[in-house]
C-alpha cells in the first residue's frame, strides 16, 4: 500500500517492519516523531530517556541481550551520548544496534551546525543516509542487516529536510523475527578493560576493512551514468537538489557514506571530467575524496552554511545569479517566535529582567526570553549548562557577584542534565541561585512527558519525580516554589534567594500554556478599558502575543480622550489570543485590564 | 510546467493558520491523483507564531521538496504581508493568492514599525495573476474562522487541473462528521470564489 510519509514517520515504520523491538530517545527536533510513530505499533517497546546517553546505554543493553534496538537523537544529542558510542563501537552488539542521528542543517532549531557525518568517522561506525521516505524505510532496515552481519553499531543519519518531508513510500508487512535474546555471557568482549580493548581495538579496524569491501558492491550505491563531461558525488537530500539542477550529469549517489569504497569512487571518476562534490555542511566526502587522489570541485564554489536547495546547487556550478529582487527583505517586520499566550515563563522572565542579574538559559521555549521585550536570559550554550555556567561565574565573581547570578533550566532539561550541576553547586559551596522553570512537560519539542510529568511515552502512569524531595537530597537548604503567575510573590522570592548565602533553588511551577489549552483550563480573556488606558506600555513589556498598540492616529473617528498630553495611543487585548493568564491586569497601574466587558 | 514535469505550490503564512494541515490535504489529494509528491516545511520554533512555509511539488518524478527562487507556480499567501517574504520564489508567469488578512508581527504589535502598506500594488506590479481573497472572511461565513484554511484550498483547486471529487473524496476521508459539512461549504465558496 502506498502511503505519504514523512522520513521520521518512515524510520519508525521501517524499524517495524524488520522487527526491532525496542527503541529508546530523548526528545530533540528534528528526531522526535520517530520514537512516537515507533511507540504505536504493536509488539514494540519504546521509551523517553532522561538524556541520550541513558537513551543509548539502555539501546545497547537491549542489544546485548540479543534484541534489534535503536536510539534516536538529534545531532547535539550525540555529543551527549558521545562516551559509550565511542566504545561500545569496539564491542559490537550482539544483536543489533543502530543510533539515530537527525541533523539541522541551517539551525532551524538548533544551537549549532555541527556535521555528525564526522562521528562515523570518529567513533569508525558506518554511516548510512537516505535521501527521501522511501530510502529511509529501506535504510534503517540495511542500518539493521550491516549491524548483524558486521557485529557493530550503525549510524543512520537524517537531516530535518528528510526528517521532516513527506514523500510517498510503500507500506509493507513486518518480517517474523523468531526470538533472539537471551543472557550470553562474554566477557573478553563487553568488559572494555584496557587489555581487552586493547585487543577489540584490533578488531575495530578489521571490520573496518571488510565494511570498506561491502560498500564497494552495496546496492544501494547507485551509479547513473549520463554525461561524460560532467559528474556529481553525492548522498542523502543533497542529491535530490542536485539531480533537479542537473539532471543531464552523471551522477554517484552514496548510499554508506562511512567508510567510503574507493574503487567505486575512482570507477566512476575515471569515466567523467570534471567531478563535482555536493554536500551540506563539512567537507566530509570532499576531503576524504581528495584523499584518494581524485581531483573534485567542492566547497571553493559550494557554501559551508546552511541547508541546499537546486537553486543553491545551480548558482553554485554556474555561478549566474537567478534571484530577481522584488521587495527589500530586510525592511520587513521579522516574526520571531514568541512565548505563547498565558506561557508561564513570562511572568518569571519579566521578574528577572527587573532584578538586572546575569542570567544563565538553557535549552527549552524559556530561551525565547532573550529577545525584546522581555531580555530576561544572557546565555545559552547546551542542556544543563545554564546550572554550571551560574557556578563558574558566581565563583569567578566573588562578592562582585553576590546576588547577581541566576542560572535557569526547564524541567525537562534539568532531568536531561541539570542534575549533577546542582549537586556539584551544593559540594562546592555555590552562591548562585537556579531556577527551574517546571512546566511540566518538554514542551519546545511538542510536549513530550519526562520522568517529572508522571506519564511514560506510552501515556501510563509512572512515579514522577518530586524536584523538592530531590533538591533536599542533594543538599539543597533553601528550595521555594512560586507560582509564576504572582508576579509580586515571584519578584519577593527571587529576591530573597539572592540575598541568601549559599546554593538557592526556586522552582516556577505553571503549567504550559499548551498543556492548559489542552486541559481546557485557560480562564476567560481580559480586555482594555480604552477609557482607562493611559497609554505608558507597562503590559507591553511582557511581549504577550495577545496585547498590541493602536495609536490614536490610526484609529480616526475613535472617541478617546487623551489622558495625558503626551498620550499617543491605547494597549488592546485580542480576545482570541488571551488565556487570561492576569499578569497584565497585575501590572496595569490605573486598573484599565480587566475580564471579558466589551468595551466600545 | 516548472522543469519540464515538476509543478511546485508553495504556501506561507503564520503558525497557527492551518497551512501544515492544508499542505497535508493537498499531497493527499495530489497523490489519490495519480502524481508523485513531495512536501516539506519546518516544524519545531516556527510553532510559535513564527513564519510558517510549505513547499508542495508534484509530477511524474519529483526529486527535491524544495522549490528554487523564481521557480513557484503558484504561491498560496495566507497572511498578507508574509506574500512580499516569499514573492522572488514565484516564476513570472505564476500565480499569487493572497488572503486578505493581517496577522501582526510583534514589533508592529508594539507599534515599533509599520506594517507594510500597498502590498496589493507591490505584488500586481510584478505579477500578472493576482487573486485577492477574503478567505477568513468567508470561513467566519461558513461557521469557523479557523476553516480559512480550507477555503485556500477551496481557491487553489480552481488553478488545478485536479477532478473536484478526488478533493471532495479526501476532504471527506481528512475531517471528521461534525466538521466535515461546513469544512465542504468553506472548500466551495473558495474554488467558485
Amino acid at each position: 500500500m502506498k502511503a505519504l510519509l514523512s522520513g521520521n514517520e518512515a524510520i519508525a515504520r521501517g524499524a517495524y517492519e524488520c522487527g526491532v523491538t525496542f527503541a529508546a530517545a530523548y526528545p530533540g527536533t528534528p528526531s522526535t516523531e520517530i520514537i512516537e510513530e515507533f511507540s504505536r505499533y504493536e509488539g514494540v517497546y519504546a521509551e523517553w530517556a532522561p538524556n541520550e546517553k541513558v537513551a543509548l546505554e539502555s539501546a545497547i543493553g537491549a542489544a546485548l541481550a540479543g534484541a534489534k534496538a535503536m536510539a534516536v537523537m538529534k545531532h547535539v544529542g550525540v555529543n551527549v551520548a558521545a562516551d559509550p558510542l565511542f566504545t561500545v563501537s569496539y564491542t559490537g552488539t550482539n544483536g543489533a544496534l543502530v543510533v539515530i542521528s537527525a541533523d539541522d542543517p541551517s539551525m532551524h532549531s538548533s544551537q549549532n551546525e555541527q556535521d555528525n557525518r564526522n562521528y562515523a568517522r570518529f567513533a569508525k561506525i558506518p554511516m548510512l543516509e537516505p535521501a527521501d521516505s522511501d530510502e529511509a524505510k529501506k535504510f534503517i532496515k540495511k542500518a539493521f542487516e550491516i549491524s548483524m552481519s558486521f557485529d557493530t553499531p550503525v549510524f543512520l543519519r537524517s537531516t530535518t529536510r528528510v526528517s521532516h518531508s513527506k514523500s510517498v513510500s510503500t507500506l509493507e508487512e513486518p518480517v517474523v523475527c523468531e526470538d533472539n535474546t537471551g543472557i550470553r555471557h562474554n566477557r573478553s568482549k563487553y568488559v572494555m578493560v584496557p587489555a581487552k580493548a586493547r585487543e577489540r581495538r584490533v578488531v575495530l579496524e578489521e571490520r573496518t576493512g571488510r565494511l570498506r569491501d561491502f560498500n564497494e558492491t552495496f546496492t544501494e550505491n547507485r551509479v547513473e551514468l549520463q554525461s561524460r563531461t560532467h559528474g556529481i558525488i553525492t548522498a542523502g537530500m543533497a542529491y535530490n537538489y542536485a539531480k533537479e539542477a542537473f539532471p543531464e550529469y552523471s551522477f554517484l549517489k552514496l548510499a554508506m557514506i562511512w567508510p567510503l569504497p574507493e574503487k567505486l569512487i575512482k570507477e566512476f571518476a575515471a569515466q567523467v571530467e570534471t567531478i563535482y562534490v555536493v554536500e551540506e555542511l563539512d567537507t566530509f566526502l570532499e576531503d576524504q575524496i581528495k584523499a584518494m587522489g581524485i581531483n573534485v570541485v567542492g566547497k571553493e564554489i559550494f557554501p559551508y552554511t546552511n541547508e541546499f536547495d537546486p537553486g543553491i546547487v545551480e548558482q553554485s556550478i554556474t555561478g549566474r545569479a537567478m534571484e530577481r529582487e522584488m521587495v527589500n527583505l530586510s525592511s520587513l517586520p521579522q516574526r520571531p517566535p514568541n512565548l505563547c499566550p498565558a506561557c508561564p515563563h513570562r511572568g518569571l522572565f519579566y521578574a528577572l529582567k527587573k532584578l538586572n542579574a546575569f542570567v544563565t538559559g538553557d535549552i527549552g521555549c524559556y530561551t525565547l526570553a532573550f529577545m525584546k521585550p522581555l531580555e530576561g536570559l544572557d546565555s545559552c550554550i547546551c542542556m544543563g549548562a545554564s546550572i554550571g555556567m551560574a557556578h563558574g561565574m558566581s565563583k569567578a565573581l566573588g562578592a562582585k557577584g553576590k546576588g547577581k547570578v541566576v542560572g535557569v533550566i526547564g524541567d525537562s532539561t534539568f532531568i536531561h542534565s541539570g542534575i549533577t550541576g546542582l549537586l556539584n553547586m551544593v559540594y562546592n559551596m555555590s552562591d548562585a541561585v537556579i531556577v527551574i522553570c517546571d512546566n511540566r512537560t518538554t514542551a519546545m519539542t511538542g510536549m513530550q512527558d519526562h520522568p517529572g510529568t508522571g506519564r511514560t511515552l506510552q501515556g501510563q502512569e509512572a512515579k514522577a519525580l518530586d524536584f523538592e524531595r530531590l533538591a533536599a537530597a542533594l543538599g539543597v537548604d533553601d528550595v521555594q516554589v512560586v507560582d509564576p503567575f504572582d508576579l509580586k510573590n515571584v519578584k519577593k522570592v527571587l529576591k530573597e534567594a539572592l540575598d541568601n548565602d549559599g546554593p538557592s533553588l526556586v522552582i516556577s511551577r505553571g503549567p504550559c500554556a499548551l498543556l492548559q489549552s489542552k486541559q481546557a483550563k485557560a480562564s476567560p480573556p481580559l480586555a482594555v478599558d480604552p477609557h482607562r488606558c493611559t497609554g505608558c506600555k507597562i503590559c507591553l513589556g511582557l511581549g504577550c502575543p495577545a496585547i498590541s498598540w493602536r495609536r490614536f492616529e490610526d484609529m480616526p473617528g475613535g472617541s478617546f480622550e487623551k489622558k495625558t498630553k503626551k498620550q499617543e495611543g491605547i494597549a488592546a487585548i485580542d480576545a482570541t489570543l488571551c488565556n487570561g493568564c492576569s499578569l497584565c491586569e497585575q501590572l496595569c497601574t490605573v486598573k484599565a485590564i480587566s475580564e471579558a466587558i466589551h468595551y466600545e | 510546467m516548472s522543469n519540464g514535469t515538476t509543478t511546485s505550490i508553495l504556501m506561507v503564512g503564520v503558525g497557527g493558520q492551518g497551512i501544515i494541515r492544508a499542505s497535508d490535504i493537498l499531497s493527499f489529494v495530489l497523490m489519490e491523483a495519480g502524481f508523485d509528491v513531495k512536501k516539506s516545511e519546518v516544524h519545531g520554533m516556527a510553532q510559535r507564531g513564527g513564519c510558517v512555509s510549505s513547499d508542495i511539488r508534484y509530477g511524474e518524478k519529483v526529486y527535491s521538496p524544495l522549490s528554487k527562487k523564481g521557480d513557484v507556480d503558484i504561491l498560496m499567501s495566507f497572511e498578507k504581508m508574509e506574500t512580499l517574504r516569499y514573492l522572488n520564489y514565484l516564476k513570472p508567469e505564476g500565480v499569487v493568492v493572497i488572503n486578505d488578512e493581517k496577522v501582526y508581527p510583534p514589533s508592529v504589535a508594539l507599534g515599533d514599525e509599520p506594517y507594510p502598506d500597498d502590498i496589493e500594488g507591490v505584488v500586481e506590479k510584478a505579477f500578472k495573476m493576482v487573486k485577492i481573497v477574503k478567505a477568513t472572511e468567508m470561513a467566519v461565513e461558513a461557521g469557523d474562522r479557523r476553516m480559512a484554511n480550507t477555503v485556500m484550498l477551496g481557491v487553489l483547486s480552481s488553478y488545478m487541473a485536479v477532478d473536484s471529487a478526488v478533493w471532495e473524496a479526501i476532504l471527506n476521508d481528512t475531517f471528521p462528521k461534525k466538521l466535515l459539512k461546513k469544512n465542504m461549504v468553506a472548500f466551495h465558496m473558495g474554488r467558485s470564489a
